[in-house]
């Protein structure tokens, strides 16, 4: 499933206008509050009408002002979970969650109501009205709502915004397994990076309506210059590293990527698991010589592949650490001190690794265990 | 008590025709009202402040000056009047159909108005909820909008419906004050306290009609909080 977007919109003094294509599993549409994001997805939801531009799912034209083209969001086919649930006042949730399945041609129907209401944990609520659910129940029934539908793609307009911390940490898996475990793409729009990093596969990136970027999630969150300033600090390198030793005297796991082994404390996973780790730029110390009597441990030979340019007092620095990239993000003057140019051997200290640890609970039993916090800072 | 039901044919006649004006008043009035109430309420085209206008001219208008157009349109001779008995064989002036008629549209502002509030206290966003789960635009007003407006249409209905019980000059103006045709319970209540003696029977219908206003208000009481309970709106 490939979509592709190339649209120009105005509301008012706020003008949106881009192009990205992208055939993500999930892909995020990311940016500060007021980059356009949520006016996007009800582009692509077909709730707004583009002043000008095309929109395509797959071959399907939604879109097409220049060819008079605008299928109405009713025959399109593409689920939205909205911000605010929507769960309709005068059903029951079993009520909610049949809803869209009657409107969906029989043989198109592919979500069946017992593995969406098992997948999203709501089999106990069936009988219950909206009303009466918490904010995380009400995401979860919108969630499966939009799924039963059988939708050829899912539009989620940051569907955790409005929740507290833990009610995004229960349902943070639900959506994880609606990326891995079903076919529908899904469309994510958030502003934090931390839940970008953890379920994208792919992202835009949305600047005061402008499409700033687009690409693999991976990527795009190594280009720090391309984040919005205040999420900056969160940026960094994501990369999928396997479990391969565990030391049980100090309590240290070891894993494994291109880069080199790295170990990290408090990780309580089987070898062979594989984990999503995000080494944030600013907990990356670069040097030209390699440290000796430093308590970090993980220290990674690479080469300078690019230091950015700026009046800024941060420089970005990029290294190629044995075919993975990964990005510090120093003074200006240390950068200039050291003369850090491209192709100068040097050593990438990290100082903490951030992973989730619902998501090793997950790949680990085999089933969801009760996640208690997002996400662990891992200082080594 | 038994004073109270011991009532004479004439009497008898007055209650069940203004209970029979005031029930077709109110259903007919019904499919129009909805219909018009959604206009208002959504509608966006060119003349609808007028529209708006000629809905409400009868809460405005003097009775009298209605029940004397209803006359002049609806009347035998008058243009709709005629042009419906000789296609329609509906006939207006001077029958119990006229009293629905004039009942009814004297009752119509009180009956868009519920409407039309409880139509513009839906959330819209519901309604493109639905749409995003493949439901048309018919089916949206069917299964989300309809279900959300209950309550207002029961309202609606009941202030219809004890309005045309209560009408009068329009009535009175349009069709006269024909015993057993026309004559509705105030135009009954009218006519007694008109003649020596007629004291005690004017008295007797006053309760009824208390009676009947008051079990009406119980019942829409009663239905509309079986609905909210129902809706249970968060």
């Amino acid at each position: 499933m490939s979509l592709s977007v190339d649209i120009r919109h105005r509301l008012g003094a706020f003008s949106l206008e881009g192009a990205f294509t992208t055939s993500g599993r999930l892909t995020a549409l990311f940016g500060p509050s007021g980059s356009g994001k949520t006016t996007l997805v009800n582009l692509i939801g077909g709730l707004l009408r583009p002043d000008a531009g095309r929109i395509a799912a797959e071959d399907r034209v939604l879109v097409d002002t220049s060819r008079g083209i605008f299928v109405a969001k009713y025959r399109r086919r593409i689920g939205y979970v909205f911000q605010d649930a929507r769960l309709f006042p005068h059903m029951t949730v079993a009520q909610n969650l049949r809803y869209g399945r009657f409107f969906t041609p029989a043989s198109e129907r592919y979500g069946d109501i017992e593995g969406v209401v098992e997948l999203l944990g709501i089999g106990h609520l069936l009988e219950r009205r909206p009303g009466s659910l918490s904010g995380g129940e009400k995401q979860r029934v919108a969630i499966g709502r939009a799924l039963i539908a059988s939708p050829r793609l899912i539009l989620m307009d940051e569907p955790l915004a409005s929740l507290d911390d833990r009610r995004k940490a229960e349902i943070m898996p639900y959506i994880e397994r609606l990326r891995d475990e079903t076919k529908v793409p899904i469309v994510y729009v958030s502003h934090s990076i931390a839940e970008v990093a953890r379920l994208a596969t792919d992202m835009v990136v949305l600047d005061t309506g402008r499409v700033a970027a687009s690409g693999p999630t991976t990527e795009i969150l190594q280009r720090l210059d391309l984040l919005p300033e205040e999420e900056r600090a969160e940026g960094g390198t994501v990369v999928d590293m396997a479990v391969v030793g565990k030391d049980e005297t100090f309590g240290m796991s070891t894993l494994a990527s291109g880069a080199g082994e790295i170990q990290v404390a408090g990780l309580d996973a089987q070898p062979g698991t594989i984990i999503r780790v995000r080494i944030r730029a600013r907990d990356v110390i670069v040097a030209t010589e390699k440290p000796r009597g430093i308590s970090a441990l993980n220290i990674l030979p690479g080469k300078v592949i690019a230091v950015s340019a700026g009046d800024g007092p941060f420089s970005d620095v990029q290294m190629d650490c044995n075919g993975q990239t990964v990005t510090a993000r120093i003074t200006r003057q240390s950068a200039s001190q050291l003369g850090l140019a491209p192709g100068l051997e040097v050593f990438a200290v990290v100082k903490s690794v951030t992973f989730d640890r619902s998501n090793i609970a997950r790949t680990n039993t085999g089933e969801l265990a009760a996640p208690a916090s997002t996400s662990v800072d891992n200082v080594s | 008590m038994q004073w109270l039901l011991d009532l004479t044919p004439d009497e008898w006649n007055a209650v069940r025709l203004s209970i029979r004006v005031a029930t077709v008043a109110t259903i007919c009035s019904l499919p129009p009202g909805i219909t018009i109430a959604l206009l208002l309420a959504r509608g966006r085209f060119w003349g609808k402040a007028v529209l708006n206008g000629l809905v409400h001219l009868p809460l405005i208008l003097p009775p009298v000056v209605t029940g004397y157009l209803l006359l002049l349109t609806f009347g035998k001779r008058g243009p709709a009047g005629a042009f419906l008995d000789q296609y329609f064989g509906i006939v207006f002036s001077f029958r119990w159909t006229g009293a629905a008629l004039a009942c009814g549209i004297m009752a119509f502002p009180l009956m868009v108005r519920a409407i039309r509030l409880s139509i513009e206290a839906v959330d819209t966003r519901l309604e493109a909820a639905a749409g995003t789960l493949g439901a048309s635009p018919i089916w949206v007003f069917g299964t989300i909008t309809l279900p959300l407006i209950v309550p207002g249409i029961l309202a609606g209905m009941i202030l219809c419906f004890a309005k045309a019980m209560g009408e009068f000059g329009a009535t009175i103006t349009f069709v006269s004050n024909i015993p057993g045709e026309t004559q509705t319970l105030p135009s009954a209540i009218y006519t007694y306290t008109q003649v020596p003696g007629g004291d005690a029977c004017a008295l007797r219908l006053t309760i009824i009609s208390i009676v009947i206003a008051m079990a009406a208000l119980v019942a829409s009481e009663v239905l509309a909080r079986r609905v909210g309970r129902r809706l249970d709106v968060e």
